[in-house]
């Protein structure tokens, strides 16, 4: 950011823009720019309610670079789509040239979490990287949206308090997909190897238990990417 | 245990909005193409704020079946707006399902001193507001999403600003009082003490925080976008632009890039005429509508 100008960098009072330790290249979090430790998420800041997803990962200790251009993509060991309009990220994926550079990754392994919108861009009628289709709004328009208790397969403790809004569920789900969660008769959570799709929001109530699983995820493949050197 | 309409869900979804447009649409085929630019919600009306402010006359709640034939044409969020006070307009909004409620000043306001009792509602509310002490009376009547008011239907972003500046600048100052401080700043602020003190230790608004009235450039959104707004409402900027689709693009890129003056400079090249503009310093006091509200 231009020196002597913080307005440009600071202007958003209380962000984690102006707070956190930004690296040169925009990263966020402890040890940003070091060469190991922390695994490195993208967050897709192209629209939504990718500022809560940050919060949620720098809490648990990751660094965390908001992810608007190809380049952005470089380096990163998990990657959060998150929730907003499917419609505005998808154009915005296109016209960024965002698609391939994205779809090859993940071919190479990177683990992702969708939430909400997230599930549905990885549906197949989206980037077509999961073995499924969302329906959208499934629950309604937002009058119908919701928080419920869930209980989800693979997360120890309690339920999670789920918000859904406008949320997709799945209404087909492939055989190599496993649901982790069903409400209403149909799946709103599923996994398919490191790829994490869930139709509500777990980054607004601060449980941090699917995070954790996609850092997980992450941690195993910097991990991996190191021992092969 | 399944709770609908709590606060977390009416504010969930300005959440999701954010880093995105609201475009002011007034007919199908508009909400289809703002859907189609990129736009992350519409606001339907029936006559954008440039042409309120041209006609004249009392502005009220549009037609509920323009609504829906809307509501039908788009997939995104739809939006609409209630006059100030009028609690039953908000009624069949709510009754036709529409996503957010703007209780809006572009409207001719129904009640000059009382608000709707958004906590009445299961729809989320977005209010304007010119000032912290009105963003915070407002959201203590229940709204889960505020906008600077700026002033619409004028093309010209000086409201704006002034605005976004005027509620950032004393977000920042509460940060710095003490807390025994706070009750006379709350006084001094008309607003809810509780929320005064939370704005005090966060910096931020409990909720999402838009721009509205005036953005008729890419440049415009990516300034508001600078100056701390979330996301961006455009009104009359685009539809009464002489390339809408085009401009609403170009919007959406800048909205997006606003922090990289080179994608704000691609997304603004070759876009033909902006809308009609108006100097607000020329308008008479009776002709500003932020000042409707209080």
């Amino acid at each position: 950011m231009v020196a002597g100008r913080p307005e440009l960098a600071a202007a958003r009072s209380g962000s984690e823009r102006s707070e956190g330790a930004a690296g040169s290249d925009g990263e966020l979090g402890e040890g940003a720019g070091g060469d190991g430790g922390a695994p490195l998420i993208g967050v897709l800041a192209i629209q939504g309610g990718f500022e809560a997803h940050e919060r949620m990962l720098l809490g648990l200790g990751a660094r965390v670079r908001q992810v608007r251009v190809p380049a952005d993509l470089e380096g990163i060991d998990g990657l959060v789509l998150p929730g907003g309009e499917s419609t505005a990220i998808m154009l915005g994926l296109q016209r960024e040239g965002l698609i391939q550079p994205l779809k090859r990754l993940v071919w190479g392994g990177l683990p992702v979490l969708g939430s909400c919108a997230g599930l549905i861009l990885l549906d197949e009628d989206h980037l077509g990287l999961m073995d499924m289709r969302a329906a959208r709004n499934a629950f309604g328009r937002q009058i119908h949206s919701f928080e419920a208790d869930l209980e989800i397969a693979g997360i120890d403790g309690p339920p999670m308090r789920a918000v859904f809004i406008r949320a997709p569920w799945i209404e087909r789900l492939g055989r190599d997909l496993e649901a982790l969660a069903i409400l209403d008769g149909h799946p709103v959570a599923a996994r398919q190897g490191d790829l994490i799709a869930i139709s509500f929001h777990s980054e607004l109530t601060g449980d941090d238990r699917i995070h954790r699983m996609l850092l997980e995820a992450a941690a195993r493949r910097a991990c991996g990417e190191m021992s092969t050197l | 245990m399944r709770e609908e309409a709590t606060f977390r869900v009416k504010s969930g979804l300005a959440e999701m909005l954010k880093g995105g447009v609201i475009m002011d649409v007034v007919t199908a085929e508009q909400a289809k193409l703002a859907e189609d630019a990129g736009a992350a919600a519409v606001m339907a009306l029936e006559r954008v704020p440039a042409d309120i402010r041209r006609d004249g006359g009392v502005a009220r709640m549009s037609d509920p079946e323009m609504i829906q034939q809307i509501q039908q044409a788009v997939s995104i969020p739809v939006m609409a707006k209630a006059r100030i006070g009028h609690f039953v307009e908000a009624q069949v909004l709510q009754a036709i399902e529409v996503d957010y409620i703007d209780e809006s000043e572009v409207l001719t306001p129904a009640d000059e001193v009382n608000h709707i009792d958004k906590w009445a509602f299961e729809v989320p509310f977005v209010c304007g507001a010119t000032n912290l002490g009105e963003a915070l009376r407002r959201i203590g009547e229940g709204a889960a999403m505020i906008r600077s008011k700026g002033e619409a239907g004028t093309g010209d972003i000086v409201e704006a600003v002034r605005h976004m500046r005027r509620i950032t600048g004393e977000m920042k100052s509460l940060t710095m009082l003490a807390e025994q401080e706070l009750p006379a700043a709350a006084k001094e602020l008309g607003a809810p003490l509780e929320l005064v003190r939370e704005v005090a230790s966060s910096g931020r608004l409990p909720v999402v925080l838009f721009c509205a009235g005036g953005i008729a450039t890419p440049a415009d959104a990516a300034l508001m976008m600078a100056l701390g707004a979330e996301g961006v409402f455009v009104g009359s900027g685009i539809f009464k632009s002489e390339d809408p689709a085009s401009r609403a693009k170009a919007i959406v890129a800048a909205t997006t890039h606003w922090q990289d003056p080179e994608r704000i400079a691609a997304a603004s090249r070759g876009l033909r005429g902006a809308m009609m503009s108006i100097e607000t310093s020329k308008l008479s006091e009776q002709q500003l509508l932020a000042g409707r509200g209080w």
